[in-house]
């Protein structure tokens, strides 16, 4: 069961977050200090890792190209599938990180008798997968009110956006629900869809788990504890001006729930969660396919590597080439010891 | 090798228990590993071609056997080699450390759709090599490996990379659909850069790749043989058309060199293409020579590693620069094409003793290429096509019926889609598209490409080739369609067999093994060119086929 260990890791971390979150002389602890060096962690961990990836350079130019590429002017190219210049890829890698284009492209084969493979629409996945990473940030935008005094401009409409459809008091997000439901939905996937359950890792349950987990907490908070949003805010506020306080009279639960996102974020740079900052980086989606149009330089290209030269080519072959009437560079030597032998085939 | 006869695979591959059919290894894939059984595996290198090319660790070995006579320190070499890669290939690097396993890739792999086998899902095959990187290099490999499924180096680690990295054709249709664009071939390429630092390779690759080096083609053909080829189809298309076609070999200062893959000299239906490439070129005209050095277009080396891609690919450069020609005309090829537009220029360039290339017809500069100086043979046809410059009727082509196979490597690594059938509509009364998740860059490998194409796995390709083969088959009964167009050498040697596999004759024509010919693009060209001096009322295409006059109609 790969899916054991992250539950078990998940419970951990929530007991753990719940007895710390108990006591008024852990919750510094674990409400400031582990969120501080975890924001650390996340970003220094982040940058770590995209500096390492550049350190590495892309020998070839290597897109993969999704359609008709600029060639002749009365064949019509497809610019954004198979760029050819610079704004084309930006606006190939605009349509993939905010649209996920991609992944929209996505069949589902099936074998039927015949034999007959047939090809059908998939768009499950596409629609979780970008309904889970909008939700996602609009969570986080959300929580800025936590950080920022004044709060950030414009987080009022988003917060009155998000709870458009005024149900229940305090609100409810309509961007909770979807998250929460989205990450179900990819968690259960994971489960029922034999073929994914089969290559799927504990590395692919636990963060599932673990962002479930907080969006859960987070959602008990607001809606079930009712903590008190002005204690957190004081909290929250004074970890950001160095100011630490403890404020008091704050909910276990926000405990809990920190102790879960500080977990994320530190775990976030050394895990497969990285796509975020790679999907910025694939050679395949990144480069104008314009490699005939303009040379691209390898740094470790190796100039003695050479072909097997002509002269050793003809050396070996001239007698039969001359024989052949194929042009030679340099003449047979007059009367050579042996032709006969040579000539036989 | 037996293969299954076809009645029977038909069952099997609908019906075997495997991932694909719905039944579930009860194993993880970190535990089960495959065994070698003679047709599972592409023969291991002769040891004289490891030598001949200075490669590590030649013997005698089979991989059916316990022992593979790996070199001592062999885990030590892998893993240093596979830290240098990181070093030299942020794709490699990336496409460690950023796949989500979401499972978008694993059933747009033809060897999945075939097999079933779950090692053949993208995923898990590039997760074979990232397995073991993970153990190596990622931090928290101490407390977390086993949630992150890392595994050991371990001989059978080994093993699974001979056998997954060689069930590849580096195709690359799983990164069209990954929402990164992992590309698989990145994975397996340097797989199989890392198997040949140990001695283990096949020899359907290194041996051609020898003949390469050598003789300028990868069958050894040497040059007087070479030349007798062709001028065997010079008497065909005399003997067809009544046409005398002109051309020329290792000629100084020709205007153009043309280098097509040598296939397309020695055997059908590639000698069909080229004897197309003949008549077009004679028909406008072109001063344009051959090579017997540079005689071909194919690239083992791609198949191989990087430094001997770029060593038998330095030869078109160095040709073009002793001959004194202005530009490069490439003909029909899948993976050649992948060397030519995307590495070449990159490896051996830049060709500033060529100029971009200009179609002396039609006047038409290719700024496509203006770094490398070599286009495709399809956009130079198409060019010419746009301007009138070629008489054609395709009535003469009325007894095709054809369809498009667009190759992996003009489709996806080059994107060459539209020109091969702007040409089709033109040289053809009529032609129809596949199915449309099976052509342009959602194009299935015809199952035997980068070095495959080898007997002794003949089953394994049959069932690689399947996506492609049951889409031919619907087009076959829905439109009747007869033969499968491409623009790819190894398109022509595999998709031959493999429809002559799915698809065997049920004509009355004895002569015939398959309901549907396999053909070059160019092969279609030549044949509805109306060439000056030709033979009134031609009745016979270049296939000695008879063609469909206003007699044999009435």
């Amino acid at each position: 069961m790969k899916v054991l260990r992250p539950i078990i890791a998940v419970s951990l971390l929530i007991l753990v977050g719940g007895v710390l979150g108990l006591s008024q002389g852990t919750q510094m602890l674990v409400g400031v200090i582990l969120p501080s060096i975890a924001f650390l962690v996340f970003i220094v961990g982040f940058i770590r890792k995209v500096l390492d990836w550049s350190k590495s350079p892309v020998p070839f130019k290597i897109p993969t190209t999704c359609g008709q590429a600029k060639s002749l002017d009365f064949i019509k190219a497809d610019r954004f599938d198979c760029p050819d210049s610079k704004s084309d890829v930006i606006v190939r890698m605009f349509l993939e990180v905010f649209l996920f284009r991609s992944l929209f492209r996505n069949t589902k084969a099936e074998m039927h008798d015949g034999p007959k493979i047939t090809y059908g629409a998939n768009l499950w996945l596409w629609l979780f997968g970008i309904l889970f990473h909008y939700s996602f940030l609009t969570v986080v935008i959300r929580h800025m009110r936590l950080f920022t005094e004044p709060v950030l401009p414009g987080l009022g409409f988003l917060e009155f956006m998000d709870g458009f459809v005024q149900i229940g008091a305090p609100v409810l997000y309509q961007s909770d629900l979807i998250f929460l439901g989205c990450v179900v939905a990819l968690f259960v996937r994971r489960l029922i869809s034999p073929q994914v359950k089969y290559i799927s890792l504990g590395s692919d349950y636990f963060p599932l788990l673990l962002i479930f987990a907080i969006g859960a907490t987070g959602m008990l908070m607001r809606h079930y504890f009712r903590v008190d949003v002005v204690a957190i805010k004081q909290l929250t506020m004074g970890m950001v001006t160095l100011n630490w306080t403890n404020p008091g009279n704050i909910h276990p639960v926000f405990f809990i729930h920190v102790v879960l996102v500080s977990t994320l974020m530190m775990y976030f740079p050394f895990s497969k969660l990285m796509h975020m900052g790679g999907i910025f980086f694939s050679p395949t989606r990144n480069m104008a396919n314009n490699s005939r149009a303009v040379r691209y330089i390898n740094p470790w290209n190796d100039p003695n590597i050479k072909p097997h030269s002509y002269a050793g080519y003809e050396d070996e072959f001239r007698e039969f080439m001359v024989d052949a009437d194929i042009p030679v560079d340099k003449p047979l030597p007059p009367k050579a010891a042996e032709p006969e032998e040579a000539k036989e085939d | 090798m037996a293969i299954p006869k076809v009645e029977q695979l038909r069952v099997n591959v609908a019906h075997e228990p495997n991932m694909f059919t719905g039944a579930i290894p009860k194993a993880d894939w970190q535990d089960t590993f495959t065994e070698f059984k003679e047709g599972n595996f592409a023969y291991p290198a002769k040891p004289e071609m490891v030598d001949y090319h200075g490669f590590p660790n030649s013997r005698v070995w089979s991989p059916d056997e316990e022992d593979w006579k790996l070199p001592d320190n062999w885990e030590t070499i892998i893993l240093q080699g596979l830290k240098d890669r990181l070093g030299k290939f942020r794709s490699l690097k990336l496409y460690m450390d950023i796949c989500v396993r979401c499972g978008a890739c694993a059933d747009k792999c033809h060897f999945f759709l075939g097999t079933g086998d779950p090692k053949n899902m993208p995923v898990l095959r590039a997760e074979l090599l990232r397995s073991v990187y993970r153990n190596e290099f990622s931090v928290g490999r101490k407390i977390l490996g086993k949630m992150m499924g890392n595994r050991p180096m371990t001989a059978n680690v080994l093993k699974e990379w001979f056998m997954y990295s060689y069930q590849c054709t580096e195709c690359r249709r799983c990164s069209v659909f990954c929402p990164y664009g992992i590309d698989t071939a990145e994975v397996t390429m340097m797989m199989r850069e890392l198997l040949h630092l140990v001695g283990v390779g096949i020899n359907w690759i290194l041996e051609p790749a020898a003949n390469s080096n050598r003789t300028g083609n990868h069958m050894g053909l040497q040059p007087h043989t070479f030349k007798e080829n062709i001028s065997y189809l010079v008497d065909d298309i005399k003997e067809i058309t009544g046409v005398d076609v002109h051309p020329t070999f290792n000629r100084k200062g020709a205007e153009v060199l043309f280098i097509t893959p040598s296939a397309d000299v020695f055997a059908e239906p590639g000698i069909f293409t080229f004897m197309g490439y003949l008549l077009m070129f004679e028909h406008i005209g072109l001063d344009y020579t051959l090579s017997t050095y540079a005689s071909e277009g194919g690239n083992f080396g791609l198949f191989t590693n990087n430094e001997m891609m770029k060593k038998l690919n330095a030869k078109m450069y160095a040709e073009a620069k002793r001959l004194g020609v202005k530009w490069l005309l490439g003909g029909e090829c899948g993976h050649m094409w992948r060397v030519l537009h995307q590495y070449m220029d990159t490896m051996n360039g830049p060709a500033d003793f060529l100029e971009v290339p200009k179609s002396p017809v039609t006047g038409t500069v290719f700024k496509n290429a203006a770094s490398t100086k070599m286009i495709h043979i399809s956009e130079f046809t198409a060019d010419l096509i746009k301007h009138k410059k070629l008489k054609l009727d395709p009535s003469r082509n009325a007894h095709r019926v054809p369809t498009f196979h667009d190759s992996c490597n003009p489709a996806r690594a080059m994107g060459l889609l539209d020109e091969p059938r702007y040409i089709l509509d033109a040289v053809v009364p009529t032609w129809h598209e596949m199915n449309e998740n099976t052509i342009r860059e959602k194009t299935f490998c015809c199952g035997s490409g980068t070095g495959l194409n080898t007997g002794e796995i003949m089953e394994l390709r049959m069932r690689s080739g399947l996506p492609r083969a049951n889409a031919v088959q619907e087009v076959n009964e829905k439109y009747g369609v007869n033969c499968l167009a491409n623009v790819c050498a190894i398109d022509r040697a595999t998709l031959q067999p493999l429809m002559e596999y799915w698809l065997p004759n049920t004509s009355d024509d004895p002569m015939r093994t398959t309901d549907v010919d396999v053909i070059g693009l160019s092969e279609l060209v030549g044949n509805a060119l109306v060439m000056d001096g030709e033979i009134e009322n031609r009745e016979q295409g270049l296939r000695f086929e008879e063609l469909i006059t206003a007699d044999t109609e009435g």
